[in-house]
């Protein structure tokens, strides 16, 4: 009973569904020679890993959905499936 | 392509995140990409109110929650009520003296099924009242969280799991509803066209009263597509008829690029079919002798509900 949280509210967290990132079979890779800068795989991203200000992304929870990669307009991104990634 | 969106001043928009990474949502899911946008134009001081659905079932495990606002999820048919409230306490609360600052916007994010069905009675009974506060409903068609069971805004011929042989009745249209009832603001939005959502909710935002607007949610699980195609799916919606962009002030309709255009002949629409033939769930109808008969009869439907949007438009 002492163990009970005093408060039974929710905090905002990242990571609330646990580590999303392990779900992907292919990992976006950005060449940042190719981006624009367009902000549109930023605005789309469903988990906002896409960083705003140098599209730098959070692998730890980006899903590997494949939406940035396939919206790009300027085709700087490219998924690359994680067994050969490094 | 991004072709639906010119001059884009995406960079105008705040880094702020009502949705924190990490989310249980399938990837790709319309939820979160939406509640993104209405995090930018809302900010962080808002209350949610949410009904049994994906969006729910995404927050996470308690302790924690990916939403970064107070949020309430309440029973499916409360959410207009249980919004009403909030926002009467508010309004008692900051005449009184027991709040002060500016009152923070009250919004609901409820699915088609809270919206359509389940929850229609408060959400309708809240517009009639006027009450202050957005009604977010995020369309995907379906009762997805359930395991994808056919609602009222599934459209004709779609296969869900309560409809294993394409669904035999057309979908209502609540959003023209809202239009008839002359609230204070209504509008139809698109994920493919995030920089008219998120002018949408900053009006909603800055209009006292009933509020609704209705994000048209393609979800990969429920229609059968890529998670990669959230947005090209939404694209073609638009693109092809199948989903209409307007709002409406008091009643006055205004309809919006590129609905206008196509709406009036200006634009060609793109085929209805490149839409279909991209989910599972209309796939009987491609292997179908009745092919040519069925996508005929849904492009009168669209040209029909055009026609009507563009004559109401004149009232
Ligand atoms: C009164 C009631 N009936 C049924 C359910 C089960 N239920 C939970 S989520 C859900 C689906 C909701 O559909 P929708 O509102 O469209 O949201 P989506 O899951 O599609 O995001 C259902 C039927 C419930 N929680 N309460
Ligand atoms: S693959 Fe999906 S989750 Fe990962 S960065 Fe791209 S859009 Fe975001
Ligand atoms: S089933 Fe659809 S709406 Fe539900 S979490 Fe998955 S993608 Fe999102
Ligand atoms: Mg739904």
């Amino acid at each position: 009973m002492n163990n009970l949280p005093i408060n039974p509210l929710s905090c905002a967290t990242e990571g609330a569904g646990g580590p999303t990132g392990t779900w992907r079979s292919h990992r976006p890779v950005i060449d940042p020679a190719k981006c624009t800068g367009c902000l549109l795989c930023w605005i789309w991203c469903p988990e906002g890993v896409i960083a705003k200000e140098d599209r730098s992304i959070n692998y730890d929870y980006c899903k590997g959905c494949g939406l940035c990669a396939k919206e790009c307009p300027a085709h700087a991104i490219t998924m690359i499936k994680e067994a050969d990634h490094e | 392509m991004s072709d639906t969106i010119k001059n884009v001043k995406l960079a105008d928009m705040p880094a702020y995140e009502l949705v924190k990474a990490g989310t249980g949502g399938c990837a790709g899911c319309p939820s979160p990409m939406g509640l993104r946008i209405v995090g930018k134009a809302l900010g962080p001081n808002s209350i949610m109110v949410m009904t049994p659905s994906c969006a729910v079932a995404s927050i996470g495990v308690m302790p924690k929650s990916c939403y970064d606002v107070p949020v309430l999820n309440v029973c499916f048919a409360s959410a207009g009520a249980s919004a009403a409230g909030i926002s009467m306490s508010l309004d008692a609360q900051l005449k009184n003296g027991a709040l002060s600052g500016e009152k923070p916007t009250v919004f609901t994010w409820v699915g088609d099924g809270g919206t359509y069905d389940i929850g229609f009675q408060g959400i309708s009974a809240a517009a009639e009242r006027n009450d202050d506060f957005i009604h977010f409903c995020y369309n995907n068609e379906a009762y997805s969280n359930t395991g994808v069971q056919r609602s009222g805004a599934t459209p004709k011929y779609a296969v869900t799991t309560t409809t294993p042989a394409g669904k035999e009745s057309q979908k209502k249209n609540v959003p023209l509803l809202m239009l008839e009832q002359r609230i204070a603001y209504v509008a139809t939005a698109s994920l493919a066209y995030p920089l008219d959502f998120y002018r949408k909710v900053q009006k909603a935002k800055s209009i006292q009263g009933f509020k609704y607007i209705e994000l048209h949610a393609p979800c990969g699980p429920g229609w059968k597509f890529a998670s990669s195609d959230t947005v090209e799916l939404a694209r073609l919606a638009v693109k092809s008829g199948a989903w209409l962009l307007w709002e409406g002030e008091h009643g006055k309709l205004t309809l919006n690029a590129p609905t206008k255009q196509l709406a009036e002949g200006k634009m060609p629409c793109a085929e209805l079919e490149e839409y279909l033939k991209l989910q599972g769930r209309f796939a009987h109808i491609m292997k179908s002798t009745e092919k040519a008969a069925a996508i005929e009869a849904m492009k009168s439907e669209i040209r029909r509900e055009m026609d009507f949007m563009l004559g109401r438009e004149k009232l």
